[in-house]
């Protein structure tokens, strides 16, 4: 037995260790990525990002030098601190707290002591700093934006977080990212790729070359610079009249699904969210809850759309046969569903489409829309018919756009109903809401916009989009550049066109004519409503209007959504006439009216649900 | 006898696996102090290239020893031992103080450790007081002779400081166990170390606790006509719970900080982060940074010259008592199994020849060599892995280190020889 004790000893030992080694070396192994090994110090070399230019080649978004002092905690060495913190122009306890956090994020990683310096505290301090150990300036760029204006379309950056570092592991802490808009949905584009230099440390964290002689080391890739589809001008001017106003107001090109602006009210200046400021800033403009600056509307603000939606009601009736332009209906300035009347505000009279359109007859839309479904053997084979073709319009659905953020709206479909009032328990007269565009169908401004550039199109669309080339080449992406067909042959657009080009000439918006320019529009009115205290209470209409111009070439349609502007001319149409005069013909020939535009606000009306006091709805006071 | 005779005879397999592991460690030091200036491997000013001139004197040495009258070794080993004790004494007055340590004589071109002569010669000298005739190892008194022999190089080393060392002289303890010390020795030894480790880790209620259920479940178990005595039995539990008591007072009281520290960084007994963190810095960083750069190795290793923790020189010591590290970081899990399982082999095939002799002499020298050599290796690779606490003593053929490499060649190669005479061996 002592015998083989010894060898037994050996053989435990033996195992044990291999045992051990595994654990170590198979189980926890945990590669030294390069990117983790200690014994390696990364510098990196950061490429400027892209610049951003308007649809015309005008600048939006440059980039500015910043500075700022860094410190590695574990190299600084006893300094006099005074003397420091009087060249940095900080206090000696703010100092003593920014060491302090630096030591506890890592003492052998750098940390910024003091952010984005100025040029001219940079040259102050260039020399001066080889003095301090552990402390030296990094150079890096910062936005820098040629416009106060556009910044739900630009976005922002900012630093990255934990959940962007988890998604991509390109980024490292402290490193910027696009948040949202085009700096967000073109980030790869703008940001080009930083280059890195791998340097071998010892235990003393001192340099001792460049890690496998540099093999791995990479040049900085440059940002890429990108045109974007915006009119600096158009969107300038838009911002401007949404003054005081709440909506939002969406441009394109119909030919091309190009934006030519995207505006939502009210909105913040991006130069507000670069820089020391930025945090601040943010946090102002996010704890702004009622507004909701950061909001944009223009994309995100599902509401009814009011009568525009009568046209596309129109052009499925037309197109399923049940009615044809000469089709009569006579309104009773109002109509009678389930024995109960609605109102109507077209002064009354018999009506074909052409009226019907001009003067936004709900009677003649109701029974249109009834007309449809009259059609059918069932409520529901109508539904599915109705939904097919209003949903080739791109409602109801994201629409596909370049933006990261979005709305589907809701376009309402049998299954909806049958969850909402129980099976078979409605019918066309339920839902006689939809024909006027009320009711629980929503959408959001920019597809209102693409549902009006489609009927500027006669029938199809392309992708709204904001991206118009990348360094000087026009983007080829075919999801931008390919027509999208509705369900609506392109013959049936023709009356409603005519129908639209009178509301300008004799209808609801005579009052909002340009000279030389003839316009096809149509007004909205919608009706909204608000809980206060628990009670359902009537807000005033929102203002709605949709537009393209010229009529037989459109180069621009528009929606303009205006929250409790009232009836549809008042602001919306007004607004709308502006930004198409401005865009087709470069300026304002109506000052009396751009003026009006310009300076009244409906604060006066956002307020009165807050007041706490009653309050009347729709009231004629300008 | 003649040399061809040697050649044939000696055991050329334990031959090869010394050749081998002095050539893997040589690679290794040399990747550890590798500078991009200096990449010679002649450069005698270069540690990897004086490291090649040990090489170079151990294999003279080798011949040296193989030349040698087999007697000689065993006449003069009394002599030796004296002569060595000498030394160790002599340090106290003589002695070069390297890294807090006097345990060196400057001689010019290199410092000789006489601690490590005495790991040869109190190895013979224990065998030949052992295969001695007059000797019963049943006997008390000569149990204590024996024992003395082991103590008196302890004692002389113990002030050094270096304790390293002088526990490996424990390690022959062994030696006299297989000549026949009585059992319980070990017992005692292994129940000692039983309680000491779990009254740090568990307290010595627990430790209590579960030695009273053990008596219990013994009387539960225990055949009405068992004859194990039962009082002794009590006796001994009661000792181990004084021990236990006493281990809790010693710790606390007798060990200074980082002593606690490296214990408690064995035996995972500090569970707060930070002050953990701050004993990975301090006292545990050569442990930490060791294990980190084996860990990151993985199974196949960065490659030979790759290893940046290696190269930024992550592991302090690593050339010396961390060299086991840059085996796990540059060849990773196969180059750290090929190595283990080169010293199982070889500390096997040892016990063969050991066992194989006809002479007492002999195979208790052969034991002494297992020990000595068992207990290097069980405690540097522990260590270095995270298996041990810190002690620091180098890993024989491995480790950096001149006069550590030729006194192991010498401890290893005195024994090949006597092995070479095993047949015409007769007193």
């Amino acid at each position: 037995m002592r015998k083989i004790l010894l060898s037994s000893i050996i053989v435990i030992i033996g195992i044990t260790f291999i045992g051990r080694l595994s654990y170590l070396q198979i189980f926890s192994f945990s590669p030294d990525h390069v990117l983790e090994d200690p014994a390696i110090k990364r510098i990196y070399d950061y490429p400027e990002r892209g610049y951003i230019y308007d649809r015309n080649g005008k600048l939006l978004v440059g980039n500015d030098p910043a500075y700022d002092v860094m410190v590695i905690p574990r190299e600084v060495k006893t300094l006099d601190t005074l003397e420091f913190c009087n060249l940095l122009g900080i206090d000696k306890k703010k100092f003593k707290k920014e060491l302090r956090k630096a030591r506890i994020y890592s003492p052998r990683l750098p940390s910024v002591l003091v952010p984005q310096l100025s040029k001219e505290d940079y040259a102050r301090l260039q020399e001066k700093m080889r003095r301090y150990q552990g402390f030296y300036i990094q150079k890096r760029s910062l936005r820098y934006y040629d416009t106060p204006s556009a910044a739900s379309v630009l976005g922002y950056i900012s630093e990255v977080n934990e959940r962007d570092l988890a998604a991509n592991p390109y980024y490292i802490q402290g490193e910027l990212t696009g948040r949202t808009g085009v700096e967000k949905q073109y980030e790869d584009i703008l940001r080009g790729r930083k280059g890195v230099q791998y340097i071998q440390k010892d235990r003393f964290n001192r340099d001792i070359g460049p890690y496998k002689d540099g093999i791995l080391d990479t040049l900085p890739e440059q940002g890429k610079e990108i045109h974007i589809t915006l009119d600096k001008e158009l969107q300038e001017y838009g911002e401007r009249l949404m003054h005081g106003k709440r909506g939002g107001i969406v441009a394109i090109e119909p030919a091309s699904g190009e934006i030519l602006s995207l505006i939502s009210g009210p909105t913040y200046d991006p130069s507000l969210l670069v820089g020391r400021e930025r945090s601040r800033n943010y946090n102002k403009l996010y704890n702004d809850s009622i507004p909701k600056p950061l909001f944009n509307r223009a994309v995100l603000a599902e509401q009814s759309p009011g009568s525009p939606f009568k046209t596309l009601n129109a052009l499925v009736a037309l197109q399923e046969g049940v009615i044809s332009p000469s089709t009569t209906v006579t309104c009773y300035s109002g109509f009678f569903v389930g024995g109960r009347k609605r109102g109507c505000h077209c002064g009354g009279g018999t009506r074909n489409m052409n009226s019907g359109i001009y003067k936004s007859c709900n009677a003649y839309f109701a029974s249109t829309f009834r007309k449809i479904y009259d059609k059918f053997n069932t409520t529901d084979e109508g539904m599915d018919v109705w939904e097919k073709h209003i949903k080739s319009f791109g409602l109801g659905g994201f629409l596909g756009y370049d933006l990261p953020t979005g709305r589907r709206g809701l376009i309402p479909s049998k299954k909806f109903y049958d969850k909402w009032y129980g099976d078979n328990r409605w019918a066309s007269s339920t839902i006689i809401s939809l024909s006027i565009g009320q009711g629980e169908v929503l959408v959001t401004p920019i597809q209102l916009a693409n549902m009006t550039a489609t009927i500027a199109n006669r029938g199809h669309y392309y992708t709204p989009h904001v991206l118009k080339k990348i360094e000087g080449n026009d983007i080829t992406n075919p999801k931008y550049t390919e027509p999208k067909l509705t369900t609506i042959d392109r013959k049936h657009f023709e009356p409603i066109i005519q129908g639209m080009a009178d509301v300008y000439k004799k209808g609801t918006a005579r009052w909002v004519q340009i000279p030389d320019i003839e316009i096809a529009g149509k007004t909205g009115t919608v009706e909204n409503f608000t809980i206060i205290d628990s009670v359902k209470t009537q807000l005033t209409d929102h203002s709605v209007f949709v537009a393209f111009a010229p009529v037989d070439n459109p180069k621009i349609a528009i929606s303009v959504y205006i929250e409790n502007g009232y009836y549809g001319s008042r602001y919306a149409g007004h607004i709308a006439s502006l930004m198409i005069e401005k865009y087709l013909k470069g300026e304002i020939t109506r000052k009396d009216l751009e003026k009006r535009m310009l300076e009244k606000t409906l604060e006066h009306e956002y307020a009165k649900p807050f007041s706490g006091e009653e309050f009347k709805i729709n009231e004629y006071v300008w | 006898m003649s040399g061809r005779s040697v050649l044939k005879r000696i055991d050329w397999l334990t031959v090869f696996i010394y050749l081998a592991l002095v050539i893997i460690g040589w690679v290794n030091i040399y990747s550890s102090t590798f500078t991009e200036a200096e990449p010679s491997i002649f450069n005698f000013s270069t540690l990897h290239g004086k490291q090649l001139f040990f090489i170079g004197a151990s294999l003279v040495s080798i011949v040296i020893i193989l030349a040698m009258e087999t007697s000689f070794y065993e006449r003069f080993s009394s002599v030796f031992y004296i002569v060595s004790m000498i030394l160790l004494l002599g340090l106290f007055i003589f002695g070069k103080t390297i890294a807090g340590a006097t345990s060196w004589y400057d001689l010019g071109f290199f410092n000789l450790q006489p601690s490590e002569l005495a790991k040869v010669v109190t190895a013979l000298a224990l065998a030949k007081y052992l295969s001695d005739i007059q000797t019963d190892i049943k006997r008390g008194k000569d149990q204590l002779y024996a024992f003395l022999i082991i103590l008196v190089p302890v004692i002389l080393i113990i002030p050094q400081p270096d304790p390293g060392s002088a526990l490996v002289f424990f390690s022959l303890v062994f030696v006299i166990f297989r000549e026949g010390l009585p059992l319980y020795y070990l017992g005692i030894g292994f129940l000692a170390v039983l309680v000491f480790v779990t009254t740090l880790m568990f307290g010595t209620v627990w430790v209590s606790i579960a030695t009273v259920l053990l008596i219990l479940l013994f009387f539960l178990l225990k055949k009405k006509k068992s004859k194990i005595p039962i009082l002794p039995l009590i006796s001994i539990a009661a000792v181990a719970l004084l021990f236990s008591l006493s281990v809790n007072f010693v710790f606390n009281n007798v060990f200074e900080q980082r002593h606690r520290d490296r214990f408690s960084l064995w035996l995972r007994l500090e569970k707060d982060p930070n002050k953990l963190e701050q004993i990975r810095k301090t006292i545990g960083y050569n442990s930490y940074q060791s294990e980190k750069a084996i860990e990151s190795g993985g199974f196949f290793g960065k490659g030979f010259l790759e290893g940046t923790r290696t190269k930024g020189d992550f592991v302090p010591e690593q050339h010396t008592d961390y060299i086991f590290s840059t085996v796990g970081e540059e060849w990773g899990f196969v180059g750290t199994t090929t190595v283990i399982i080169l010293f199982t082999l070889l500390f096997l095939r040892l016990v063969f020849l050991a066992e194989r002799q006809k002479s007492d002499f002999s195979r208790m020298y052969g034991y002494g060599v297992i020990s000595i050599l068992l207990i290097h290796y069980f405690i540097n690779v522990g260590m270095v892995i995270g298996v041990l606490p810190t002690i620091g003593i180098p890993l024989p053929f491995f480790s950096y280190g001149g006069s550590g490499l030729l006194f192991f060649t010498a401890l290893l190669f005195v024994f090949l020889k006597l092995d070479t005479n095993r047949l015409k061996e007769e007193f």
